[in-house]
C-alpha cells in the first residue's frame, strides 16, 4: 500500500471520500473469522519450498530462496459516532528469488502447489537470464549458515485478531466520543492490526517459520470555527508497535508527563486511547486561538514522539547502504554519507549523539527473529559519540564495505514483492546521566518544546529538512509560557545533530514508529520504530507556516 | 488467467451472484499481468513479474454490509466466499450512510488497450539501451520500467454490469555524473509502450545531468519559475497539482475543514479562486489519457470540468453526500487534464527575463491543510534563466508554497504533456517562494 492509498483508506486525510468501496482496494478483503484460521503447516510448507528450490537449482541457480507468505490485516475505521468500515484482508502466495550466473531474478505466484512453485522458480530463472544483458558486476552474496528448521514469534500477551470486532469498534467509538465531548467537531479513528506469517527457505539449508504481529491505534481530531472558516487538528500521540492488543491496556507506569505547564502525556508500551482522545479534543479546539510563532532561532526541546521522525529521515535513511551506493538514485534518492564522506571521519553530530540499529528491540515494529534472506537479526552501532561508524546492509552489499556478513535488515512487504535492504529500528541512546524533561527545560532561555510528529520533508541526499509537529509550547527563561501554533523548523542534518545538546535519561525513553516507510520501485512499505528520550537542540531556525490565500 | 475477457468475467460474476441470498449483492473482479525491471549504477538491480486476479463480494441485509474476497475460483471457494460476506453483513452495525445499489448504467467506452506489451527480454533491452547511452559518456543511470495489462469487472443484483481493460507502461530515469555533481531526470508513461522512446528520455536526463555540474548557490526568496510537468504532478506521491485536485471534496469543505470551506459555512463552489487561464477537467474518452469508465461503486464517469476559467466548477460528491445536498454524485476520475497553450518549455524560457527552470519537485508534504501550504525541494536539474536563456545551473532549494497562490500567479501556460496518466502543461509562475538552500545533488 503506498502513501496515497493509505491516506485514502484511513479516512484520516482529505481524500477519504475518494475511496471506492469495490472492487478490492489494496489487498483482498476477507471476514474476521478467517484471520484466526491457521495457515498451512510447516511440513507442507517445507515440501512446497523444496519443490521450488529444486526447480531453481535445476534451472541453473547458484542460490535460491522461497518465501511462502500469508498476510492478514484487519482495519477498523470510525468517524464521529459511526463505524465506517471493517476491512479484513488476506493475501497468500509465494515469492521466489534466484541467482543465476550472478544475476537476480524474481517471480511470484498465488497458486500454491508444488507444480506452480516449480514453474515460478523457472520463470524467475528465465528473468535472471534475460537480465544478464544488463549485468555489470555479478552479485556477490555474503555467506550465510543454514539454520535448519527454526521459528520466531512476536512476543505478545493477546493477539489483536482474537479480540472481538465489536470490542474494537466500541473502543474507537468511545475515543471519538471523548474527543468530541472535549472540543473536537470531527474525528477519524482507526485501528490497524497486522499479522505476517512468513515461511522462508533457502538453498543454504534454512527453513524459518515466523509469526509477526503489529498494531497501531490512531486518530485525527479536528476543531472547526465556522465563523472564521478556520480549522485545526491534533493527531494521536500513540505509536505503531510490535505487540498484541495489550498495548491498549492503559498503565500509569507506562505514561510519561511532558514538561510542567504543557499538560501533555507521552506513552511507552501501553497506550491510553481514551485519555489521549479527550486531551486531543481539548487541544484541537485550543489551537484555533493560539498565538502564532515569531520566526527566528530557538533552542528546541523535542519529545520522542516527535524526534523519532527526524531520526528516521536524517539518520535512518542516509545510513542505508543501498542509498549510499546509488541503488535508489531514481526514486528515494542517495545519501550525503557516502563511503568517501565516512572515510574523512567528519562529525555527523555532537559527542552526545549515539545511534544504534536494532532488529531485536522489544515492542518495535521492525523487530523480527530472522530477516527475509535468512539472516539472524542483531543490534549494531551506527553513530558513536557523533561519528558515523557503520551502515545498514544486506547479503549482496556486505562485500562492498569489506564486511563478511549481512546486518539482517532485508525485507519484502509481501510475498509478491522482491526483498531488499530496509531500515532497521534506528534509535538515539538516552543519556546515561540522570536528566528529567523539567530539568532540561529549566536550562533553556528561549526555546520551543515540540510533541508529536507533523509535516515532514527532506531532500534526496538527506541534507535539508523541514519538520512540523502536533503541539508546540514556548519556553522563556527556563519555563513553559504558552502553547503556540504555525511552527516548523528547517535545518541541515549535520548542523542539526551538531547542535544536539543532550538527551533525558532512560526513564523518558519511548518509541516512535511508522507502518509506511516507502522505498523501491515498485514502492514497498516497511515498518520501523525509532526510540529516544526527550532531546535538546540549540539554535535551530524556526519558520512561521501561516499564510493568507 | 490474469486478464479475463468481458464474457469470461461476467460469466464468472453471474455464477457468484447466483449463490447470493442477501437483499443486495455486488461482485467484482480485478486482475493484472505486469512486469518490471529496475537498474542502478549502470547495471540491473531487480526485475520481476506479477500475475493476479481477485474476486470481492459485498453482501447487504438492509443497511448492514459485509465484504469477503478470494483468489481461487472453484465452485466451493466461490460459494464459501459469498457465505462469508453474508455472515459479516449480519454481524455488522447498520450504516447511517447506507445508499441502495445502483441499477443498470450506461458507460462510455474509453480507448482501451495496447495490443503488444513488453516482455522480460524487451524490458532488459530498453534498460540496456538506456545504460549504454550513459556509460558511453561516463554517466551513471538508475531507471525503472514497469507496465502491463489490467482489467476490472463489476456486477450487482440490481442488474448493473461493467467491464474495462487497460494497459499502461511507466518509465523514469535519473542520470548522474560520475563525480556526483550533476543529476538529471526524465519520466514518461503511455497506454502503448511502443510510444515510449527510452533512448531519447535517457538522453534528456543525461543532458540535464551533464549541464548541472557547476551549480551555484543563489539567495532563497521569491522567483519567477518555470515548472516542468514533473514539478507539478507525480504518480507515486503528493504533488502540487495532484494535491490540489485531490483536495476538492465537497464533504470536507461543507464540514469546515478544507481550503474550499466558506467563511460562515458551506463551500466555495462557483467562486473564482485561480487565474482565469486555469482550466482543469477530466475526460474518460481522452485519446491521450484514457480514464476509467466507472468508479468502485459502478457510477459512470463522464467529462467533468473541475476548474473553468479559474472558477471552481465542480467538487467531488460521494453518493451519500450528493443525496444529502440534492446534487448529482461525481464518479472519481482516474486522470486529469489541465489545458494549456502551444508553447514548449524552451519557448517559455525564451520569454523569461529572470527566473528558474525546475525539472522536478520532490518530497512534497502538506504543511497546513487550511491554506494547502506545501513544502518540498527541487531536484535533478535546476537552472537560472536570464534574458531568455539558461545561464547556469543552481543549487537545489526548498520551497514553501500553496498551489492556490501558485495558480493565481500564472504568467504563462505551455503545451500539456502526459505524465502519470494526466495531461499537465509546464507553467511559468511569478513569486514562487523558496525558503532555504539544499546541498543535495
Amino acid at each position: 500500500m503506498n502513501r496515497r492509498d493509505f491516506v485514502g483508506l484511513t479516512g484520516l486525510g482529505a481524500t477519504a471520500l475518494l475511496l471506492p468501496t469495490l472492487p478490492g482496494f489494496g489487498a483482498k478483503r476477507v471476514d474476521p473469522a478467517r484471520l484466526l484460521e491457521p495457515g498451512a503447516d510447516t511440513v507442507l510448507k517445507k515440501r512446497l519450498a523444496d519443490a521450488a528450490l529444486n526447480a531453481a537449482k535445476s534451472a541453473g541457480a547458484s542460490y535460491a530462496d522461497v518465501r511462502i507468505g500469508r498476510s492478514l490485516n484487519q482495519y477498523v475505521f470510525a468517524r464521529e459516532k459511526q463505524i465506517q468500515n471493517i476491512v479484513s484482508t488476506e493475501s497468500y502466495g509465494v515469492g521466489i528469488r534466484v541467482l543465476v550466473q550472478g544475476c537476480w531474478g524474481f517471480a511470484s505466484t498465488s497458486v500454491v502447489t508444488e507444480a506452480s512453485l516449480a514453474a515460478t522458480a523457472r520463470l524467475a530463472a528465465d528473468i535472471a537470464k534475460a537480465n544478464k544483458l544488463v549485468m555489470k558486476e555479478p552479485v556477490q552474496l555474503a555467506a550465510q549458515q543454514g539454520f535448519g528448521e527454526v521459528s520466531w514469534k512476536t512476543p505478545l500477551v493477546q493477539s489483536a485478531f482474537e479480540v472481538p470486532v465489536k470490542q474494537k469498534a466500541d473502543l474507537l467509538l468511545a475515543a471519538n466520543a471523548a474527543a468530541m465531548a472535549n472540543g473536537a467537531n470531527y474525528i477519524n479513528s482507526a485501528l490497524f492490526q497486522v499479522n505476517e506469517q512468513k515461511y522462508f527457505a533457502s538453498t543454504d539449508g534454512s527453513y524459518i517459520d515466523q509469526d509477526v504481529h503489529r498494531l497501531w491505534p490512531t486518530f485525527n481530531a479536528t476543531a472547526v470555527d465556522t465563523k472564521s472558516g478556520k480549522f485545526r487538528s491534533r493527531e494521536a500521540l500513540s505509536a505503531p508497535v510490535g505487540m498484541g492488543y495489550e498495548y491498549l491496556t492503559p498503565s500509569a507506569a507506562e505514561q510519561v508527563r511532558g514538561p510542567q505547564g504543557t499538560d501533555t502525556i507521552g506513552y511507552k508500551l501501553r497506550y491510553d486511547l481514551l485519555a489521549d482522545a479527550a486531551l486531543a479534543g481539548k487541544q484541537a479546539k485550543a489551537k484555533l486561538t493560539m498565538k502564532s510563532v515569531t520566526p527566528g532561532k530557538y533552542d528546541l526541546v523535542l519529545d520522542p514522539g516527535h524526534l523519532g521522525l527526524t531520526i528516521h529521515e536524517s539518520v535512518g535513511h542516509p545510513t542505508e547502504l543501498d542509498r549510499v551506493l546509488g541503488y535508489e538514485a531514481n526514486f528515494a534518492g542517495t545519501s550525503f554519507a557516502t563511503l568517501e564522506w565516512k572515510a574523512k571521519n567528519l562529525p555527523y553530530g555532537s559527542k552526545e549523539v549515539n545511534i544504534v540499529a536494532d532488529k531485536l528491540q522489544p515492542g518495535a515494529v521492525g523487530t523480527v527473529g530472522y530477516d527475509d534472506e535468512g539472516v539472524k537479526t542483531k543490534q549494531w552501532d551506527i553513530i558513536k559519540a557523533g561519528k558515523l561508524v557503520d551502515y545498514q546492509k544486506i547479503r549482496d552489499q556486505a562485500h562492498i564495505v569489506g564486511q563478511k556478513e549481512s546486518d539482517g535488515c532485508c525485507y519484502a512487504q509481501s510475498w509478491d514483492d522482491v526483498q531488499f535492504q530496509r531500515m532497521a529500528n534506528i534509535s538515539l541512546k538516552p543519556s546515561p546521566a540522570k536528566m528529567s524533561v523539567d530539568e532540561m527545560v529549566s536550562k533553556v532561555d528561549k526555546g520551543i518544546y515540540i510533541a508529536g510528529a507533523g509535516s515532514f520533508s527532506i531532500d534526496q541526499q538527506r541534507y535539508n529538512f523541514q519538520f512540523g509537529g502536533q503541539l508546540f509550547f514556548a519556553i522563556e527563561k527556563g519555563k513553559i509560557t504558552e502553547p503556540i501554533e504555525d511552527v516548523a523548523y528547517q535545518s541541515n542534518t549535520q548542523e542539526f545533530w551538531g547542535a544536539c545538546a543532550g538527551s533525558c535519561d532512560q526513564s523518558d525513553y519511548r518509541l516512535f514508529g511508522t507502518f509506511f516507510d516507502g522505498k523501491g520501485q515498485p514502492t514497498q512499505s516497511s515498518s520501523v520504530s525509532h526510540g529516544s528520550a526527550t532531546t535538546r537542540f540549540n539554535g535551530v531556525n524556526v519558520i512561521n507556516t501561516a499564510r493568507k490565500v | 488467467m490474469a486478464i479475463l475477457s468481458k464474457d469470461e468475467a461476467q460469466a464468472l460474476l453471474k455464477k457468484v451472484l447466483a449463490y447470493s441470498t442477501a437483499d443486495e449483492c455486488t461482485v467484482g473482479l480485478d486482475g493484472r499481468t505486469t512486469g518490471n525491471i529496475r537498474y542502478a549504477r549502470n547495471s540491473v538491480s531487480t526485475a520481476g513479474a506479477s500475475d493476479t486476479v481477485s474476486l470481492s463480494v459485498e453482501s447487504r441485509f438492509g443497511k448492514r454490509s459485509g465484504i469477503a474476497t478470494c483468489n481461487e475460483f472453484d465452485d466451493a471457494t466461490l460459494r464459501r466466499c459469498v457465505q462469508r460476506a453474508e455472515e459479516i453483513a449480519r454481524l455488522a452495525p447498520e450504516s447511517p450512510e447506507y445508499m441502495p445499489l445502483l441499477g443498470p448504467q450506461t458507460y462510455l467506452n474509453p480507448p482501451s488497450a495496447a495490443a503488444t506489451l513488453l516482455t522480460p527480454a524487451t524490458r532488459a533491452q530498453a534498460a540496456a539501451d538506456s545504460i549504454a547511452l550513459c556509460s558511453a559518456k561516463n554517466l551513471t543511470a538508475a531507471g525503472f520500467l514497469d507496465g502491463g495489462a489490467r482489467f476490472t469487472a463489476l456486477r450487482n443484483s440490481k442488474g448493473l454490469e461493467g467491464y474495462q481493460q487497460s494497459t499502461s507502461t511507466d518509465f523514469s530515469v535519473t542520470v548522474r555524473t560520475a563525480d556526483g555533481r550533476g543529476s538529471g531526470y526524465a519520466i514518461a508513461d503511455a497506454t502503448d509502450p511502443s510510444k515510449l522512446n527510452f533512448k531519447s528520455l535517457t538522453q534528456r536526463a543525461a543532458d540535464k545531468a551533464a549541464s548541472s555540474i557547476t551549480a551555484k548557490a543563489i539567495e532563497p526568496g521569491k522567483y519567477t519559475v518555470i515548472l516542468e510537468p514533473a514539478a507539478l504532478m507525480a504518480g507515486d506521491d503528493l504533488s502540487l497539482l495532484g494535491g490540489l485536485v485531490y483536495s476538492m471534496g465537497a464533504r470536507e469543505a461543507d464540514e469546515g475543514r478544507s481550503f474550499l470551506t466558506k467563511k460562515g459555512g458551506g463551500n466555495r463552489k462557483g467562486e473564482k479562486l485561480f487565474d482565469e487561464r486555469v482550466n482543469i477537467y477530466s475526460d474518460p474518452l481522452s485519446a491521450e489519457v484514457p480514464g476509467n469508465a466507472f468508479d468502485g461503486e459502478g457510477l459512470p464517469t463522464k467529462r467533468m470540468s473541475w476548474v473553468e476559467k479559474g472558477v471552481v466548477k465542480n467538487m467531488f460528491y460521494s453518493r451519500f453526500w450528493a443525496q444529502k445536498n440534492n446534487v448529482a454524485p461525481t464518479a472519481f476520475p482516474s486522470s486529469f487534464i489541465m489545458t494549456g497553450g502551444t508553447q514548449s518549455t524552451a519557448e517559455l524560457i525564451k520569454s523569461t527575463a529572470k527566473g528558474i527552470l525546475v525539472t522536478r519537485l520532490w518530497y512534497i508534504r502538506e504543511v497546513d491543510p487550511q491554506t494547502l501550504l506545501y513544502t518540498g525541494l527541487t531536484r535533478d536539474g535546476t537552472f537560472y534563466i536570464e534574458n531568455g536563456a539558461i545561464k547556469f545551473p543552481i543549487k537545489n532549494m526548498r520551497f514553501n508554497e500553496s498551489p492556490i497562490i501558485m495558480l493565481n500567479n500564472v504568467e504563462a501556460i505551455g503545451r500539456p504533456q502526459r505524465l502519470a496518466n494526466c495531461l499537465v502543461p509546464p507553467l511559468k509562475i511569478r513569486d514562487f517562494t523558496f525558503t532555504s538552500l539544499s546541498d543535495a545533488v
